[in-house]
């Protein structure tokens, strides 16, 4: 069985079992290993991916959901607002482990493309999925409104 | 070719890697190097390389590569290490780049765990300081010695900055890569000069983090990211309840799922081997096994907390005795006494245990986020039928730990041998992932543990009595560490509470160790994660019945220890503990513990709804930790910490009913949230001594002191955690 979707903004069809969760087919089939798996039931947000702009949990998410769709992985993150997540993420020393973050910048990129000004509540709606053993909580939340300050600068 | 494994971003890397052949694959399987500000991750080590010490290779192209003897993990090892190598040489930073140690005791035992090799104890910075500071100035003095003769002046009229030589008088220069091969050429000089601390430019100054840009843009690397071709994935099934054995299983239905290659038994369980992560779940979802559960732990931990409590009646085996605490209490005009309860604790790091590996008859190959390389190695070693020297280790960056990965049985790393093992020992690279309910149901829990305190005050209000019994599990008994074990005194069991730091002239702590089937581990900040929480609480129940305030209770005990009362005061002072009142509804809580020879005090401010939901607004830290060698990273692991210990507190248990575990995943194992992260404030104590580490002593505090705020908000004690418990009850 094959899927075919637009993934990072190129034509991609896997040859995998369509009920295999993105997170394995992204990983495991097209290679792309900077999604993480943290608990395999959208608990944590490791595997946060984009889906149309949306912040979704790709371990949950079946290939076949994608079917025709716009996946984006940390790979292939572009936009505005997600280069300046990055930017902030090293400005702001935010990693520690490091392994939930391509996560926690996927749902921060998400945030700030559909609210360029986020308030400490918007925040917390948008990153509560992500967990970080690590607790890098507060510069998250710093690098997001620093973020937010360069777009607008 | 050992070059697969490696994720490169994009195939331009991949066809560089490939053609340079045999070089990059030596450098390769040195282990994964970072690639600093340049990512030149992956280039090969250039012809004429410098290679002074174990710790240092500086390259013709100006590269310097720093040896890390301790995993990364998260609380900045490589950074901090290549920090102090590069202060010495006055190396450029940009061009820095950290790769891991192979497991070699001889050149790369942990100092502070004698022969060794792995990271612990927050000791990367105590042990290496000396050592590196030494392989840095050496590394120098040859370079100079270089450039001395190369010029024929005097080393004296050289100096050095920003990885370049220079001759002032003659106007000079050379960078350090020009004079690598002729450094080379000379003998590593016996003794050197090390630096003047107050010439330090890096060393307490805001070096980067080698590893942020690599973890800000998802190319770094870790065990989960490693892909051979033909590599195969195994999930284990293991006992659901700690000590049961396979009986039988019936692998026809794992067998006939897609993707599914073998299923074979393990000493550890019955293992599914796949062509991936989501054939080998599908396949141990199939599975069918027949457990024997005769010794198998089948009490549920409420049964055992009850049997914990009963021993505590009991006298236990003295930890510390001084002066004559019972007949202190008898005597005196006010008696305090508390209990406190600790659960179970999964160290849940986010990225589940898993390891590849590599096995043939000769060899065994295992790349892993690994902490204890050199017992990794020698377990590895044994399930192989193999000798140490025949395995070789690769430490790659592990996505968490909190002590997790340390562990003397080396338990995921035997379990991914034997698996290679018994599919023949045919060199087919093995992944072994664990999931979330794996790690959740796993073991290896930070233990149980049940305190009981009493304290007698005199009629001026003076403590003159303290009596602390702890019951619980030893970390170390029936592990290759057990001769540690003194007197029956598992010195984890009681650090933070035999070496109370508070002068109190008679003094009687007690343990009684206890055995159950559910295996256990040490945990971040290791018994001051329970003992820090039973002291700092109870003294500020001491404080509260003396009726004095907490902060000024303990600082009058404390003259005598002037680091800690210095972090107290320092703390006290920063949250306005003073001089600034909290409204109604808020209350302040103080708490101080040291931890692996680091003092850390912080204030805790809460508010409680009228509900009693606890949120915990502002955490004001002081820490001293010596020589501060990355204050941003200090500040980074004091924040951490704080979470990590708050989230346990307010949410973490693993609990058992009838031997199994009731939690499987993140929605019952709760932990700390972005929404649940109270602003932290962090103030280090400038020092010139010796550093001390930073990982893991921040999460000793936190716990007390958030106890201690809600008692100043409500009134109401803590005495089992976690919090969420009480609201329960």
């Amino acid at each position: 069985m094959s899927t075919s979707f637009v993934l990072n903004g190129k034509p991609t069809t896997l040859d995998a079992d369509p009920n295999m969760p993105l997170l394995w087919a992204v990983r495991e089939v097209a290679g792309l290993h900077g999604t993480k798996f943290g608990c395999g039931m959208a608990q944590c947000g490791a595997c946060t991916v984009h889906l149309e702009g949306q912040a979704i949990r790709s371990c949950v998410t079946p290939l076949s959901a994608v079917a025709g769709r716009h996946v984006t992985t940390i790979e292939g993150l572009q936009s505005k607002p997600a280069k300046a997540v990055q930017a902030a993420w090293i400005k702001l020393q935010v990693p520690q482990c490091g392994y939930c973050q391509s996560g926690q910048i996927m749902s921060a990129t998400a945030l700030l493309e559909h609210n360029p000004t986020p308030s400490d509540a918007d925040i917390n709606a948008a990153m509560s999925g992500n967990i970080c053993r690590c607790a890098t909580y507060p510069r998250i939340r710093a690098a997001i409104h620093a973020a937010a300050d360069s777009i607008k600068g | 070719m050992t070059t697969d494994f490696i994720d490169t971003p994009s195939s331009a890397r991949r066809g560089f890697l490939k053609s340079v052949g045999a070089t990059t694959a030596m450098a390769l399987t040195i282990g994964f190097v970072w690639g600093g500000t340049t990512r030149r991750a992956f280039a090969a080590p250039v012809a004429d390389t410098f290679t002074p010490n174990a710790f240092l290779r500086i390259g013709s192209d100006n590269s310097v590569t720093v040896i890390a003897k301790h995993v990364e993990l998260g609380q900045g090892a490589y950074t901090g290490i290549a920090t102090i190598v590069a202060e010495e040489l006055d190396a450029d930073w940009t061009r820095i780049r950290v790769e891991s140690a192979p497991a070699d005791a001889k050149r790369y035992a942990n100092l502070a765990f004698g022969t060794l090799q792995g990271t612990g104890g927050s000791s990367a910075m105590a042990n290496s300081w000396m050592q590196l500071r030494e392989a840095g100035a050496k590394a120098r003095a040859m370079l100079l010695a270089a450039a001395a003769k190369k010029w024929q002046v005097p080393v004296s009229e050289l100096t050095t900055e920003n990885g370049t030589v220079y001759h002032a008088p003659t106007k000079r220069r050379a960078t350090f890569g020009s004079l690598a091969s002729a450094a080379a050429a000379l003998p590593v000089p016996s003794t050197v000069t090390l630096k003047d601390p107050k010439d330090f430019k890096l060393i307490g100054g805001h070096a980067p983090r080698v590893d942020v840009p690599a973890k800000s843009h998802g190319t770094a690397q870790f065990t989960l990211d490693v892909a051979f071709p033909g590599m195969l994935v195994a999930l284990l099934q293991r006992p659901p309840l700690f000590g049961a054995t396979v009986k039988s299983y019936d692998a026809s239905a794992a067998k006939a799922v897609p993707g599914v290659v073998n299923v074979v038994q393990v000493p550890g369980g019955v293992a599914v081997v796949a062509k991936g992560f989501w054939a080998a779940k599908q396949g141990r979802d199939a599975l069918k096994v027949e457990w024997d559960d005769t010794h198998a732990e089948k009490r549920s931990s409420a049964a055992i907390m009850d049997e914990y409590r009963r021993v505590a009646e009991q006298p236990g085996r003295p930890a510390r005795v001084e002066g004559d605490a019972s007949k202190a209490i008898q005597g005196a005009a006010r008696t305090v006494s508390a209990s406190y309860e600790f659960p179970y604790l999964a160290h849940a790091p986010m990225e589940p245990l898993d390891a590849v590996v590599k096995l043939s008859a000769e060899r065994c190959e295992i790349w892993a986020g690994d902490q204890f390389q050199t017992i990794d190695q020698s377990n590895a070693a044994r399930t192989a039928g193999l000798k140490p020297e025949q395995v070789s280790i690769h430490t790659l960056y592990a996505g968490g730990s909190f002590g997790r990965r340390a562990n003397a049985r080396s338990d995921y790393i035997v379990e991914a041998v034997s698996i290679a093992k018994a599919l023949g020992a045919n060199g087919t690279p093995i992944k072994l992932q664990w999931t979330r309910e794996d790690d959740i149901h796993g073991g290896l829990y930070r233990p149980m543990y049940f305190h009981k305190l009493e304290a007698g005050l005199n009629a001026q209000g003076q403590l003159t009595g303290w009596k602390h019994v702890i019951v619980g599990q030893s970390i170390l008994a029936d592990t290759p560490f057990t001769a540690m074990v003194k007197d029956g005194i598992d010195s984890t069991s009681v650090e933070g509470a035999a070496n109370i730091a508070y002068a109190i002239p008679n003094i009687d702590v007690q343990l009684s160790t206890t055995r159950t089937g559910v295996p256990v581990l040490w945990w971040r900040v290791v018994g001051s994660s329970h003992t820090a929480f039973a002291v700092e609480a109870f003294i500020d129940e001491v404080a509260h019945t003396a009726g004095q305030d907490p902060y000024t209770f303990r600082r009058n005990l404390l003259a005598h220890n002037p680091r800690m009362k210095a972090v107290l005061e320092l703390a006290a002072d920063k949250a306005g503990w003073t001089n600034t009142p909290l409204p109604p509804g808020k209350g302040r809580g103080i708490a101080v513990a040291e931890a692996f020879k680091t003092y850390v005090a912080q204030v805790a401010e809460v508010s409680v709804d009228k509900d009693g939901k606890v949120k915990v607004d502002r955490v004001v830290c002081a820490v001293d930790c010596g020589t501060p060698i990355n204050p941003d990273n200090i500040v980074a692991q004091m924040e951490g910490g704080i979470g990590f210990g708050l989230g346990a507190v307010l949410h973490g248990a693993i609990t058992l009913k009838d031997g199994r575990v009731e939690q499987n995943n993140f929605d019952g194992y709760q932990v700390l949230r972005i929404d649940e992260m109270p602003k932290v404030e962090v103030h280090i104590v400038p020092s010139t001594l010796a550093p001390t580490g930073v990982g893991e002593p921040g999460v000793a505090p936190v716990g007390p002191a958030v106890a201690n705020a809600i008692f100043a908000a409500t009134g109401k004690r803590v005495h089992v955690l976690p919090f969420a418990t009480q609201n329960e009850a």
